[in-house]
């Protein structure tokens, strides 16, 4: 009996401090939720200004957006991920599109392309990536310009078999002691231009539905 | 257990007992994050953070909770400061956020927080645990960062870059490289960089200890019979 007393006791006290620790986590999510959301979103915004800088479009690029599916062809995204549309008024300048390489060396590789309606690479920027620190890394802007070296390229230039590093006879530079990570993001920038040229008609088209706030700034 | 001296604490927590080169508490985090400054301030500052609250809270409660039940309520109150703290870097520095990653919510099982909730603030007041959590977490943090410091300098043969992830875009400038044509030691910033340099930062310690001991024995030694009198009878009052 006096076991049953001191059991019931020690229960109710884990119960009454469990609730307490929930309140104080409900309460600290309630109170930053805005601010986490603000976060995000600015750090999602000041990605896609890095592809289109503020002085190439005049629309809200992270409110005008469209949904792209996990499994696109080309594409290869592991989930369900936002494409951004670029325009000046009405006219569409240009697309981001987000793009996995799967052949990264420890993981993933997850891209955002910005394509103009040239067909044109305005920017790629590595979102997130697991590649070694020192030799695969260099596909990320903060340690190296490498990926700068995509800016202007199309489909037409290079012409497609020297769209690969320069290992494998193509244009693009391969780091020290790290091949496997270039090629693989080479090869996702790739299919997304491809992506985009046989998708050209429906990214490019002024499409009322994904049109939700543009701006129409000064 | 009398409560210690704020003296001895501090002693304790920045040298003595040193959380990471003494009772080597917390190296998965130590060892993961410390690949240059900005990480390891900000991990530390977490765990500072959390080490304080979470004495702050073991105290309070020290005298309600059962022997029975303490491990657990002490968990779930690091558990609580963990999520809260998590919640807060994500709303107000989400870029460290993201690159702290999986170490963030790691820090509830480090087991510096919950051997000092257990070892010090569920037998001590409430002022003496906050001050032992906070020396503590300084005492961690100085080695993370020093460590970070050194296995940035060696690895990219540059200092503090990223600052501003910390301290708000005019820490950009605090950068500063050594020289551009470094050829940058990879090894330093790759895992076992960070073994090997902890290994030299506790044999540092070791070998200087070791030398205040022999000096503070040699000080005391040349004392050469008969230059003394020595009191042996009577009583000072």
């Amino acid at each position: 009996m006096k076991a049953a007393v001191a059991i019931s006791r020690s229960a109710l006290f884990l119960g009454i401090f469990a609730a307490l620790a929930a309140a104080l986590i409900a309460w600290t999510w309630a109170t930053t939720k805005t601010d986490i959301e603000r976060s995000i979103r600015e750090a999602e915004a000041r990605q896609l200004l890095e592809i289109f800088p503020a002085n190439t479009h005049n629309n809200s690029l992270i409110d005008d957006r469209f949904t792209l599916e996990a499994n696109t062809p080309l594409l290869e995204l592991r989930s369900e991920r936002s494409g951004y549309t670029v325009r000046i008024d009405e006219t569409v300048v240009g697309v981001i599109l987000p793009a996995t390489a799967r052949d990264g060396y420890s993981g993933d590789i997850e891209l955002l392309v910005g394509v103009t309606a040239d067909g044109e690479i305005a920017g790629a920027r590595v979102v997130s990536h697991k590649e070694t620190p020192g030799l695969g890394d260099g596909i990320d802007t903060r340690k190296s310009p490498w990926i700068l070296s995509f800016d202007g390229r199309s489909l037409r230039s290079p012409l497609q078999p020297e769209w690969s590093v320069k290992k494998d006879g193509g244009a693009f530079d391969q780091f020290t002691g790290a091949t496997v990570t270039p090629r693989a993001v080479v090869a996702a920038i790739r299919r997304t231009l491809e992506y985009q040229a046989l998708h050209r008609d429906r990214l490019f088209e002024v499409d009322p539905t994904h049109n939700t706030a543009v701006e129409t700034g000064p | 257990m009398t409560t210690p001296t704020y003296a001895t604490l501090t002693h304790n927590g920045l040298w003595k007992n040193n959380p990471a080169l003494v009772q080597l508490l917390g190296l998965c985090p130590l060892l993961a994050v410390s690949a240059s400054v900005v990480n390891a301030l900000g991990l530390a500052a977490a765990t500072l953070f959390v080490l304080v609250s979470s004495n702050l809270c073991v105290s309070v409660v020290r005298n309600v909770v059962s022997d029975t039940i303490r491990l657990p309520v002490f968990v779930m109150i690091i558990a609580a400061s963990v999520t809260a703290i998590e919640l807060l870097m994500q709303a107000y520095t989400y870029e460290l956020y993201q690159i702290l990653g999986i170490f963030l919510p790691l820090i509830t099982t480090n087991c510096i927080i919950l051997g000092r909730a257990d070892a010090f603030a569920a037998k001590n007041p409430v002022l003496p645990s906050i001050y032992d959590g906070f020396i503590m977490g300084v005492g961690f943090g100085a080695v993370l960062v020093v460590l970070g410091a050194i296995r940035e300098l060696l690895g990219t043969g540059g200092l503090f870059a990223n600052m501003q992830l910390l301290f708000g875009d005019g820490a950009r400038q605090w950068h500063f490289i050594i020289s551009a044509d470094y050829p940058a030691l990879l090894l330093a910033i790759l895992p076992p960089g960070a073994f090997i340099v902890t290994g030299f930062l506790i044999a540092g310690k070791n070998a200087w200890d070791n030398a205040a001991t022999r000096r503070s024995e040699a000080t005391k030694a040349p004392v050469i019979a008969g230059t003394k009198r020595v009191r042996v009878t009577g009583k000072i009052s």
